[in-house]
């Protein structure tokens, strides 16, 4: 059983993706929290599909390299964020007409690009779906560096971000920044997005970002538990995933995803069975 | 672009009050909502712990006033100046919005909440001390929510929401509370429950400017009376606002005269009587 259970970290590979999991995990379930309670998931999903043509052309450019392709794909995540904002204030579109409409042009893009090139469908697929176990050493150290500065911000940014989330009249009567705030939360989701972007991929990403923070809003009551709690559920469904990708020789990204989804359900089931107990027993 | 609108925030300074001038100051006030007139020509003066009801149909404007007041909305027309100033630089305006339109699953328990109107006078990077947390505390035992604290905010009644927040625009240490609505819904000895928190904010000179459908309570239990419909229809003591004609005017056929004992009439707003108890 111990053999079992630490045989799979004898190799550096599955080593390294299993801190890289923990690293986005935490970093994805922290931002995620406010992703959920402000109702941000198509967003969040949107963003992580348009930054596709930014990945193209690093791609394209560096010939492979990592490095390149985050910052192409950083700058692909902030123009679309601003195309969003810009088309939704400039005619009368709803918010998530203008941000389908951005993702899916940004999307196509992408793949017309990588298209261009020949036998793209294996690198294309590493976008899409992520490639957890190729994670290197200095993938993680920009991890670390960018995920840091993440939760530095949010950290910092505590109390407005909380005031503007639950209450923006109030954080407008107390003259917060309002627009620098919420242009502040976008991009640090974008950045979260785009180094995340090797665990679970674009097609992914959205889970990494909603799942274990809704998991999390559904058992507490604080919002500083219920960040603590999405980055445990993270760090689970990120092991969990890993053994599952390593034994049952599934795709890591689907597996890790699909460990946090589970334990979503299973948490939900379990509050509907309490209450429904609750609610039929004589009081 | 008003990217940095808010910097007063950043900066940390915030306008000082003048001397000598009202509370509040509304001169020639419209607003205009795509083709719609939402308020028209409105001008009236609050002085310094007045409580004020503010009075009208629904649409009438009373949330877009307030709003405006509050500086969330810029007004058309016109000009708003809190002791002789424009809203926007000020912290000194608390508004308490209307109960169903609060998010009351959002995960914060009653502290975090009344902790967040001190949010303006810390500032940046700063958190609570052990004074603000007194703060925040004492305005608990003012509204008599001190054993909540840590509740959920989703585990209260109606009533001590609305305490809650009330108890947030204490510690914002606010000069103009904006209440929209608070009474609505409530039981007749919340409501009483609220009056007496009000009582205790007129004591401590916090002027209160309370937005009603209960036209017998806002001439009963407030100094003056705003009545409005898009246009000012009165300002000024109950017994000259809340009169048959002004009514009229305002409500057009929504209201109905009672005749009571003493041979007056009692006078009841029955366009809202559906609906607006939507939260339980």
């Amino acid at each position: 059983m111990l053999d079992w259970i630490l045989f799979p970290w004898h190799y550096a590979f599955m080593m390294r993706a299993l801190i890289g999991a923990i690293l986005v995990g935490t970093l994805c379930a922290i931002v995620g929290t406010y992703v959920v309670l402000r109702g941000m998931a198509f967003f969040g999903d949107a963003l992580a599909h348009a930054i596709l043509p930014g990945v193209a052309v690093g791609y394209l450019v560096g010939g492979g390299a990592r490095q390149p392709l985050f910052w192409w794909a950083l700058l692909a995540a902030v123009l679309s964020s601003i195309g969003i904002g810009a088309i939704q204030k400039s005619v009368k579109i709803r918010e998530d007409t203008a941000i389908g409409i951005i993702f899916a042009g940004m999307f196509a893009l992408g793949i017309a690009l990588i298209s261009s090139v020949q036998n793209y469908t294996n690198d294309l697929s590493h976008f899409l779906f992520g490639d957890v176990l190729g994670i290197s050493q200095s993938d993680l150290v920009r991890i670390s560096i960018f995920g840091g500065l993440i939760l530095l911000s949010v950290f910092v940014f505590y109390k407005e971000f909380l005031v503007i989330s639950f209450d923006p009249i109030l954080a407008t009567t107390m003259r917060l920044p309002m627009k620098m705030l919420d242009y502040l939360l976008m991009v640090l989701i974008a950045i979260t997005i785009v180094v995340s972007l090797q665990t679970v991929g674009i097609a992914l990403m959205v889970a990494m970002l909603i799942t274990p923070a809704a998991t999390a809003y559904l058992l507490t009551k604080r919002l500083p538990v219920m960040m603590l709690a999405a980055a445990v559920i993270a760090i689970i469904s990120g092991i969990i995933g890993l053994y599952v990708s390593y034994y049952v020789n599934v795709a890591s990204g689907a597996a890790i995803v699909l460990s946090a989804t589970l334990i979503f359900l299973l948490v939900w089931g379990i509050k509907l069975i309490i209450r429904t107990v609750n609610a039929s027993s004589p009081r | 672009m008003n990217f940095l609108k808010g910097s007063n925030y950043l900066i940390h300074k915030f306008p000082e009050h003048e001397v000598g001038t009202p509370t509040l100051k509304i001169s020639d006030l419209a607003y205009r909502f795509g083709n719609v007139d939402a308020l028209v020509d409105v001008s009236f003066e609050v002085c310094e712990g007045e409580r004020m009801a503010v009075v009208g149909p629904n649409g009438a404007g009373k949330s877009t006033l307030f709003k405006i007041i509050a500086g969330v909305l810029k007004p058309t027309l016109g000009l708003v100046q809190i002791y002789g100033h424009e809203p926007k630089g000020h912290i000194c305006i608390a508004y308490v919005p209307q109960r169903n339109l609060v998010d009351w699953s959002f995960p914060v328990d009653v502290a975090d909440v009344v902790m967040m109107g001190r949010i303006s006078k810390l500032g940046p990077i700063r958190w609570p001390s052990a004074k603000d947390w007194e703060i925040a505390h004492h305005s608990l035992d003012l509204v008599g929510m001190q054993g909540y604290a840590s509740r959920q905010i989703s585990e209260l009644s109606g009533g001590q929401q609305q305490r809650v927040f009330i108890a947030q625009a204490l510690t914002q240490e606010a000069h103009l509370i904006l209440m929209d609505e608070p009474l609505t819904g409530l039981d007749p000895s919340t409501q009483q429950d609220i009056f007496r928190i009000l009582d205790v904010l007129q004591e401590k000179k916090v002027t209160v400017l309370v937005a009603m459908h209960d036209l017998k309570l806002a001439s009963e239990r407030f100094d003056r009376v705003l009545l409005l419909n898009k246009r000012l229809i009165g300002v000024g003591l109950p017994d000259e606002v809340i009169v048959p004609e002004k009514l009229s005017q305002a409500y057009g056929s929504h209201f109905r005269m009672v005749p009571t004992r003493e041979g007056t009439f009692m006078i009841e707003d029955t366009c809202c009587e559906e609906g607006d108890h939507a939260h339980a």
